[in-house]
């Protein structure tokens, strides 16, 4: 039986309930603190590094060539899965799947709980999946698994995620990726 | 909307799946000369739907999505019914409005792309049920009609309220016996086919959905119309199986018969729509 997480089947949006809102321009929030960005992207890489089965989970924003930004980012997404000994697992299509998606090879927004049960995931970084369909699943994962969820935003972070750090766009992943390397040292990883 | 939108950043091509890296390159994207031919491999637009095994709607939908122009600069507006089941899957920017209000919110698209976009060629087309175009959106069908905005408009007609129980809609024929129709329709079923005409459509056609080309036809037919000269009308049958009894694989069936009986082909072209018809297959795209 899979783990709920904290939220249980809550049949309302609970981070919303608890009072939880986005963080300011130049903050992330960590839990239910507001904290500097270079604070969150400290946690957020130990939180990777030292779960099982960490993975990232790159949205349709930066999987496909549409932007430079975009192309830029995927360089960058790839060296952040190298650096934090992470899986990555796409999530290419928001359409539902039936009769079921194959939880091995993808994560779809309608269910993300099926990829995060099968392969037991504890910490999950979503990046480059479009603000309404990362808040659809965040809130889904949050409800119904244990999993320590990042979202990794361009625009005004996720409150359903455990940690959000917003406005991140390439120069803040390269920085990201800094830090997780130094984090990394530390722990001896 | 760029077709690069569909090229895969080559660092994420090891964790695709195969069958999006075949979209990358099989899909039909950007081709102008997409055609139905294409519905067998082609799973772009649509792979899987939620409605019921063997509905002819289902497969009409697939007809009029492989013969669209233009699939990624064209956005359909749809209204609640059977169809708006099918709407989450398909990879085609699609507005779900307000039940009856399609062929407004789709005038109001096609006026704030042209302006948006006036270099540009976008196609809205409107894909609604008969009681959203015929019962409770007559009055916006027929004024985008008069308005002449420039949308091509697809009645998927069953006949019936289907998806609430078998009430009779203005589009059942005169007699029919429904679950929630016991009494039978006293009216004549009304003919929207010809109400488009004397409403000002440049094009209108009545079928069914029994001949993937005829049906592939007439949508490419109506949207070169329609984005050049005025609103264009495509009536098409799709009978609700379920709700006149018969079985998954009869849907076909019932549609080859309604083409000799109540959907006998009728065909309007007004002359400027010919003349446009005939520049378009010179130019092979018909």
């Amino acid at each position: 039986m899979a783990n709920l997480g904290p939220a249980h089947y809550a049949p309302y949006p609970v981070a919303t309930y608890d009072g939880l809102l986005t963080p300011p321009e130049g903050k992330a929030m960590l839990l239910t603190d507001m904290v500097d960005e270079e604070v969150a992207m400290r946690e957020v890489a130990r939180v990777m590094l030292t779960s099982e089965n960490a993975t990232i989970f790159p949205g349709p924003q930066v999987l496909y060539a549409w932007s430079e930004e975009a192309k830029k980012k995927a360089t960058l997404i790839k060296e952040m899965s190298e650096v934090l000994n992470a899986k990555m697992i796409p999530m290419y299509d928001y359409r539902p799947k039936y009769p079921k998606i194959d939880p091995e090879v993808e994560i779809n927004p309608n269910h993300p709980n099926l990829t995060i049960w099968h392969n037991e995931i504890k910490a999950c970084i979503f990046i480059g999946v479009h603000c309404h369909y990362a808040n659809v699943a965040l809130k889904i994962v949050r409800s119904e698994t244990d999993c320590y969820t990042v979202g990794m935003c361009a625009l005004s972070g996720h409150e359903d995620a455990m940690a959000t750090i917003r406005d991140q766009h390439a120069e803040d992943l390269a920085r990201f990726i800094e830090i997780a390397k130094e984090v990394k040292q530390e722990l001896g990883k | 909307m760029s077709v690069d939108i569909y090229k895969i950043n080559p660092e994420f091509r090891d964790i695709m799946p195969k069958d999006i890296l075949d979209l990358e390159d099989n899909a039909t994207w950007g081709q102008e000369k997409r055609t139905i031919q294409d519905l067998t491999d082609k799973k772009e637009l649509l792979e899987e739907h939620s409605l019921c095994a063997g509905c002819p709607e289902a497969a009409a939908l697939r007809y009029v999505l492989t013969a669209l122009p233009k699939p990624e600069d064209t956005i359909i507006v749809n209204s609640t019914g059977c169809t708006s089941l099918m709407f989450p899957h398909i990879a085609l920017h699609t507005v779900h409005s307000l039940f009856g209000n399609q062929n407004a919110v789709a005038s109001g698209i096609k006026r704030a792309l042209e302006w948006r976009f006036p270099d540009k060629v976008k196609d809205v087309m409107v894909l609604a049920g008969d009681g959203a175009t015929i019962d409770i959106g007559l009055d916006y069908t027929l004024q985008s009609f008069f308005r002449q905005e420039k949308i091509t408009t697809i009645c998927f007609d069953n006949e019936v309220y289907a998806n609430t129980g078998g009430q009779e809609s203005g589009s059942t024929p005169k007699g029919h016996v429904f679950k929630m129709a016991p009494k039978g329709k006293v009216f004549d079923k009304v003919p929207m086919w010809e109400l488009a005409v004397t409403s000002g459509c440049q094009y209108s056609i009545k079928l069914t959905a029994s001949a993937p080309k005829a049906v592939a036809r007439a949508v490419r037919e109506a949207v070169y119309i329609a984005r050049e000269l005025g609103p264009t009308y495509i009536h098409l049958y799709t009978p609700c199986i379920l709700e006149i009894g018969l079985s998954a694989s009869e849907g076909l069936w019932e549609m080859k018969e309604q083409d000799k009986d109540r959907f006998v082909s009728f065909k309007y072209v007004s002359p400027e729509a010919e003349a446009l018809l005939k520049e378009r297959k010179k130019e092979g795209l018909l």
